[in-house]
């Protein structure tokens, strides 16, 4: 019998504010959550949230984890720990780069004080699995739990292996995101050297001026559930992970193979993973970074795994271009997005969208969100997360 | 290089290290255990750099074992500075 996969929880702490549906409501407002070339999680406040051992015992990334897993987890109707047996309980938080803002402030110490004085919270904290561990254990979910680690495809590997878990049957219940706080000193520097951030500091995908991503911080956690207990214990379903794949560009570190090979690939496992076609998807939430290649090769890898035609009927937006660029966490707050777009039936808009690029011809919702496909229709969605190191994920969502 | 503190200084120090690392300020208490409070052996660990910044007195991991409750960390703090 096929183990299908709902989700019953969603939660999110982004650019646009706290929570997930505050991420919904705003981006389909038209709302902007990036100030000064920047996408922070402002209206987060650590102690709002968490205990201050909480606080003191996370590097801001966790903190951001376990923010959005309290949401996700209430949302699911979830008391202090899962409704199932806890070793059948899965965790996996994805990250891109970990507990940076900890090695820079240990680091300084090194320099300044010497190797003494150093925390000895510095590896707990920094580690990128911290927030796996940490939510793991505050919820008492004693299954399989790691960090995936693939740059800004994390997010998405997160919830899509979480799914495969409950399929496989190697989990009852899972928490899965991604989370990301590397807007510091050296995270900055180090992404504009590679010339990879925008110098106007417009996150505009698509668009012909766009010029570079515009990093953002924040978390995204969903809940899934095996659907038979989900609804033996009368859990509210928002949707379904219907399909996910992963591939490789194979290519080179940072730059995507620029016909979207391995792209495309993944999105056509993806549809094949859910048993749907490509007139069965009724909104793509795009990868989108605003970056002069990302945009350009993501758009050839729709074309080729839609075909042209249908890839120029299919509303396409990115969330990128209201909150930047999440990083290890983009690909579980935009899955978040997809499914809570999908349940309104509404594509929110490509925001600072205006001027349309050669070759970049689908349909990228400009100015303001539109209304979706009408309720006789499936509400099936895919959300592409692509990384540095050439790593491809897509998954295919489903509202009920 | 070790500066003169004495006992209740150096108690109400290690209560102040103890609120900043998340006890409860109602539990503290001299006869409080460490494992009551949630104070684990990472945040003796800190409260050892603590006392070394604030007395010059260094704490060595054997220094730590068997201590238990907070009076035992004074206590000790105090005899190395004595």
């Amino acid at each position: 019998m096929t183990r299908n996969v709902v989700i019953t929880g969603v939660g999110a702490v982004t650019p646009l504010g706290v929570g997930a549906r505050t991420l919904h409501e705003r981006w389909s407002a038209g709302r902007s959550g990036i100030e000064d070339g920047f996408g922070r999680a402002l209206e987060f406040e650590p102690k709002e949230h968490l205990s201050i051992k909480e606080v003191r015992r996370a590097d801001r990334f966790t903190q951001l984890a376990l923010a959005a897993t309290a949401e996700a987890l209430e949302d699911a109707g979830w008391d202090d720990g899962p409704p199932g047996d806890p070793d059948r309980a899965a965790c996996l938080i994805a990250t891109g780069i970990g507990g940076i803002d900890t090695l820079e402030q240990q680091h300084l110490i090194l320099q300044q004080q010497g190797p003494e004085r150093i925390s000895p919270l510095s590896i707990p904290l920094l580690m990128p699995n911290a927030a796996a561990g940490v939510v793991a254990m505050k919820y008492d979910l004693r299954g399989q739990s790691f960090g995936t680690v693939s740059a800004c495809a994390a997010g998405a590997h997160a919830i899509g292996i979480g799914a495969r878990l409950i399929r496989y049957g190697d989990a009852e219940t899972v928490v899965a995101g991604g989370s990301e706080a590397a807007i510091t000193p050296l995270g900055t520097a180090a992404f504009s050297r590679m010339d990879a951030l925008s110098k106007t500091g417009i996150s505009r995908p698509f668009d012909r001026r766009r010029d570079g991503f515009v990093m953002g911080e924040g978390a995204g956690v969903v809940v899934l559930e095996e659907e038979q207990a989900a609804r033996e214990r009368g859990a509210r379903i928002l949707g379904f992970v219907r399909g996910y794949a992963s591939t490789s560009d194979a290519h080179h570190l940072t730059a995507p193979e620029p016909s979207g090979r391995g792209a495309s690939k993944a999105i056509e496992l993806a549809l094949a993973d859910a048993g749907i076609g490509v007139d069965d998807v009724i909104y793509v939430n795009a990868h989108g970074t605003s970056t002069p290649l990302n945009d350009r090769a993501e758009t050839n890898a729709l074309k080729a795994a839609f075909g042209e035609e249908r890839a120029g009927q299919i509303p396409i937006s990115s969330t990128k271009s209201a909150i930047g660029h999440l990083l290890g966490a983009a690909g579980a707050v935009e899955g978040i997005a997809t499914l809570l777009a999908l349940r309104d039936r509404i594509a929110p808009p490509t925001l600072n969208y205006e001027e349309p690029d050669e070759g970049l011809d689908l349909d990228y919702v400009p100015r303001e969100a539109r209304p979706l496909a009408n309720g006789e229709v499936r509400a099936i969605g895919i959300s592409n997360a692509f990384g540095f190191g050439g790593h491809n994920a897509v998954l295919c969502l489903e509202a009920s | 290089m070790s500066t003169t503190a004495t006992r209740e200084q150096i108690e109400a120090r290690v209560f102040e290290a103890l609120e900043e690392f998340g006890a409860e300020p109602d539990q503290i208490s001299a006869d409080a255990e460490f494992e009551t409070l949630d104070i684990d052996s990472l945040d003796l660990v800190e409260l050892a750099q603590i006392v070394e910044d604030e007395y010059g007195v260094q704490l060595k991991g054997e220094d730590m074992e068997g201590i238990k409750t907070v009076r035992q960390a004074v206590d000790l703090v105090a005899s190395k500075l004595g």
